[in-house]
């Protein structure tokens, strides 16, 4: 099957959905890439190093009439006329902020899987754009805020005197929350963090922040892995909380999304109090903003002279590591969808990270896809009921089954006994002689082997070979039978049983003979025993 | 006092060097005690067979004492031969090997012995039937292992529709022969009865065969200690049709022996032994190959070397990967080298890896582990939790965390090393196939496991190499 890379419409748009690392990877997978003249241009990708790569140039139209499309933005209506019917887009199409989409793309009988909708569990981390991406993002805007700030992050003691740290104030502590963490905190300044679930304050706190406790404000994880609304009663003790802490701030982060839209976080008030000079950058601005001067997409300065940056491309504004990062996501997803490695797309709906990212398929809308369950923590009972789940036996069925078990091993018991019992007494009298030296070696090796630790077993089963060896002892009585026929027979088993003597004795010896104890004192090396 | 009675007398002493050899290889300090207690049994009696076989030769005793000579002489050559080339990884079919001289041993000297007294009453020829039988039955089934384990034939089940009403016509067939061989030989009809006698030795070959050729690979070491086992009855039935009691204290304690170390291992695996015997999971056509599939995360050898370096406690759990690997010599260089660092390095070990009980302890040994590191799952499991670092090299199954949390797996119930519960888990293996027994492992897919694909002795001398 082809694979379409086209050059992204989007004004400013810098990222391109494949590079030719992941070009390279895509071909391995039986892919025949298309990638439209200049897509990498504006991440510093030339064309010529995609064909290096291993793909063919195309127009615009040849790219988007694949029969897989891979974009890093939701084609535009032009766009969406040159997708062919039945043709797979993987592409970031925000399917909870625009629903208009969704329907078209079913109109026109596409499949179309969303990048920025993979269900967050473990094994779907390798193709979730939204973490890559986020990463990214959180890392660009400290940068960004780092150049709108008219002062140094990181404190400083000099002749000339001291300037103290910056102080950044970030709120949520998801994958951009921590990455703007991690870069602040590395660029000296002093960090503050804040998130509604209580339990990532240990992480805030190993990337060196201090976390900002809110009292009767904690959230639990929703069952698919994203943070879910919070209620009045929380609302106002978290919204006291920002006030407080972004009036302090030289630089206030906010990253708060749920579900592709931005909640408010930072009222007009609260920038208002906050002191000139300062920068407030909107990760979630592409969602509305948490900030309520956010302009999407523009740099914004208060009547008070505080900045607000609601710049929508952060991690475009990185596009050579981006498009690398996405590229790798789309080729994880790719990896996962094509299971025979032949250039083949097989969209697996049973596969719960396919089904989740399935928007659309054969012109039925699939969105919003079943809840997907993280973790079996929270909700055991969810899993999914195929079968019905192997009934546990109670304590009481468990012991009367016991009990039976053991009331019939009693009667086999009792039964080989009197077995034994008969053909001893039906015996001639010298007979029931080695009858009594068995029983008693059985038992005798029963009581002898049980002491064995399991790590000679090895060694002990070399030995009872050896030992089993001891038939050669019947062997050779029996060669000095006047019948050649005997004898002959008993040479031959005297000398396989004799090889087992020998060997198995010696290799007992050499594996014994290995076991040594780690300190120094127990390993006496006795010379000259045969290796 | 005739010579009679002193080999008697020697053959209790022998009797009892047998059971205190055994007793001192319950632990690694008195184990080579027990080897040399052994040896000494069997030497003497050897020299009072040798004499008792002298004194009673029906021809001039210098023949008898020729080939008696000859045969120690070829005996002790080959056996040496043989042991000396063996490495401590072909350990498992070695001994499968010599279990078959053993049965075939047992099948010679029970023809002999009937030859000797076609007529006699009805106990013994019992007694040479059943030595017969257990002899002929222990000789194919340690063939059939032998090839299993030696990789010279297909390791899986044989599987052949019918496999158990198979086994019961055998068995019923041997019953059947042993009237019609009673009967000739209580009428005197000799050549009839050694034809019944013959044919139950086919039947008793091909029934193990087909026993031990319908077992997979996996159950290999179950297999190979009921054969030791059944060496040790055939040894015992001997004793009984040449009423020589150490053969029969010899036998006993070496059937035994290998019983109780089956039953050890069925147990390890929660599985019934008779399960075991007839052909076991692996083998059923609906447990194979199950879903929970997912994203594994791949590592490389330098990476591996600095959370090794990093972590404090390191547990290592070999399994038979390890021994295909021929990995023991690098691991343990591996172990030595972080010891000398500071870090805690400890094996645990599963009661079935490998394909003999106890077989990776005989590795780890061989390439100089000290076996105080060296734990048993019950001695480890627990302190997993505690554990930074956990290296899986080559084990599967016997680290499938779906035996304790998924009740619907073939191998649910299992007890198993709970390595996952370690920070974090690198698992050395050479592709994602699953294990012996066909089940996927979610182990590989969960958060904190990371893959290191490859040979496994050239990706740890490849950490060495990054330390």
């Amino acid at each position: 099957m082809q694979i379409g890379i086209p050059r992204e419409s989007r004004p400013g748009e810098r990222l391109v959905a494949a590079t030719p690392t992941t070009v390279r990877k895509l071909a391995a997978l039986g892919y025949d890439v298309v990638v439209e003249a200049g897509a990498g241009e504006r991440a510093n990708l030339p064309d010529k190093t995609y064909v290096e790569a291993g793909a063919r140039l195309g127009e615009h139209a040849d790219a988007w009439a694949a029969d897989v499309v891979t974009s890093v933005n939701a084609p535009a209506a032009p766009e969406l006329d040159l997708l062919r019917p039945g043709a797979t887009l993987v592409s970031q199409l925000a399917p909870a902020a625009r629903p208009e989409l969704v329907d078209a793309l079913a109109e026109r009988r596409v499949t179309a899987l969303a990048l920025d909708a993979v269900p967050r569990i473990s094994r779907a981390q390798a193709l979730d754009v939204l973490s890559a991406q986020s990463n990214v993002a959180g890392y660009r805007a400290v940068i960004e805020a780092a150049e709108e700030f008219g002062g140094m992050f990181t404190g400083q003691v000099t002749a000339a005197g001291t300037t103290p740290p910056a102080t950044v104030f970030v709120i949520g502590a998801g994958v951009a929350g921590l990455a703007a963490i991690g870069t602040a905190s590395s660029l000296g300044a002093k960090v503050r963090a804040f998130d509604v679930r209580p339990e990532v304050a240990e992480q805030i706190e190993s990337l060196g922040a201090t976390a900002v406790q809110v009292e009767g404000a904690s959230q639990e994880v929703s069952a698919d892995g994203y943070a879910s609304a919070l209620t009045d009663d929380q609302e106002a003790a978290t919204q006291r909380t920002y006030a407080a802490e972004s009036a302090g701030a030289d630089v206030v982060i906010t990253t708060a999304l749920v579900r592709g839209t931005a909640p408010t976080t930072i009222t007009a008030e609260m920038v208002a109090a906050m002191r000139p000079g300062s920068v407030i950058v909107d990760l979630a601005a592409a969602g509305g903003g948490n900030c309520e001067l956010t302009v999407p997409g523009e740099r914004t300065v208060s009547d008070d002279g505080v900045i607000v940056l609601g710049y929508t491309d952060l991690p475009g504004r990185m596009p050579q590591h981006t498009s690398q990062l996405l590229g790798t996501n789309v080729v994880n997803l790719l990896t996962l969808m094509t299971p025979g490695r032949d250039g083949n797309l097989v969209v697996d709906l049973d596969d719960v990270v396919v089904r989740g990212m399935t928007l659309t398929r054969d012109g039925a809308v699939l969105w919003p896809p079943p809840p997907v369950q993280v973790s079996a923590t929270p909700a055991p009972a969810e899993v999914p009921a195929a079968e019905p789940a192997p009934r546990t036996p109670s304590p009481g069925e468990e012991a009367a089954a016991r009990r039976g078990r053991s009331r019939r091993n009693g009667v086999l018991t009792v039964l080989a006994a009197l077995l034994a019992g008969l053909a001893v007494a039906a015996s001639p009298p010298d007979a029931v002689g080695h009858f009594t030296v068995f029983a008693l070696a059985v038992v005798v090796g029963y009581y002898v082997i049980s002491a064995v630790t399991h790590a000679l077993h090895t060694p002990l089963m070399a030995q009872t070979n050896a030992i089993s060896g001891i038939i050669l002892v019947g062997a050779l009585l029996q060669i000095g039978v006047d019948d050649w026929l005997v004898t002959s027979l008993a040479v031959v088993a005297a000398t396989l049983a004799s090889i087992n003597v020998f060997g198995g004795f010696l290799v007992a010896n050499r594996m014994i003979r290995m076991f040594r104890k780690g300190a120094p004192s127990a390993a006496p090396v006795t010379p000259g025993v045969a290796r | 006092m005739t010579v009679l009675s002193v080999v008697q007398a020697t053959y209790v002493v022998s009797g009892v060097l047998f059971i205190g050899s055994l007793a001192g290889l319950s632990k690694q300090e008195s184990a080579r005690r027990g080897n040399v207690l052994g040896v000494l049994g069997m030497t003497l009696a050897l020299v009072a067979t040798v004499v008792l076989a002298l004194e009673r030769s029906e021809r001039p005793w210098q023949v008898t004492a020729v080939l008696i000579l000859l045969v120690l002489a070829v005996g002790a050559s080959v056996g040496t031969w043989r042991v000396r080339k063996v490495e401590m990884t072909q350990m498992p079919e070695l001994i499968a090997l010599l279990h078959s001289f053993v049965g075939l041993a047992a099948v010679l000297v029970g023809f002999g012995s009937y030859l000797t007294e076609p007529q006699s009453d009805t106990v013994h020829l019992v007694e040479v039937f059943l030595g017969i039988l257990i002899g002929a039955v222990t000789f194919t089934g340690s063939i059939v292992a032998n090839l299993k384990l030696a990789a010279r034939i297909r390791s899986a089940p044989l599987n052949l529709p019918g496999r158990n009403a198979i086994n019961l016509g055998l068995v019923v067939a041997s019953a059947g022969l042993l009237t019609w061989f009673l009967a000739a030989a209580s009428a005197g009809a000799d050549a009839a009865a050694l034809t019944a006698l013959v044919l139950a030795a086919l039947v008793a070959l091909a029934l193990g065969w087909h026993l031990v050729a319908s077992i997979g690979g996996g159950d290999m070491p179950v297999v190979v200690s009921m054969l030791n086992s059944y060496s040790g009855w055939a040894a015992a039935a001997a004793g009984f049709m040449l009423g020589n009691d150490l053969l029969i204290i010899t036998g006993a304690l070496v059937g035994s022996s290998g019983a109780i170390l089956s039953y050890i291992m069925c147990r390890a695996m929660n599985r019934s032994f008779v399960s075991v015997i007839l052909g076991g999971f692996g083998t059923d056509p609906g447990t194979v190959a199950e879903g929970a599939a997912g994203e594994h995360r791949e590592t490389f050898a330098a990476d591996v070397a600095e959370q090794l370096t990093a972590a404090t406690s390191v547990i290592i759990v070999p399994g038979y990967g390890m021994a295909v690997a021929k990995a023991q010599h690098p691991v343990a260089d591996l172990t030595e080298k972080l010891r000398a660092r500071g870090v805690d390095v400890r094996f645990g070990v599963h009661p079935v890896a490998g394909r003999l009980p106890g077989h990776m302890n005989v590795l780890l040994a061989e390439a100089k582990v000290p076996y105080d590191v060296v734990l048993g799952m019950d001695e480890i499991n627990g302190d997993f939790g505690a554990t930074d670092v956990v290296l899986v090299i080559g084990a599967n199954d016997t680290v499938n965390p779906a035996a304790q949390e998924d009740p619907a797996s073939p191998i649910a119930g299992m007890p198993v090393l709970e390595v996952w519960r370690a920070r974090d888990v690198v698992v050395f293996k050479r592709s994602m196939a699953t294990g012996y027994a066909g089940v996927q492992n979610p182990l590989f897919f969960r958060e904190n496991t990371a893959m290191v694909f490859g040979d496994a002795k050239e990706q740890v001398e490849r950490i060495i190499q990054s330390l």
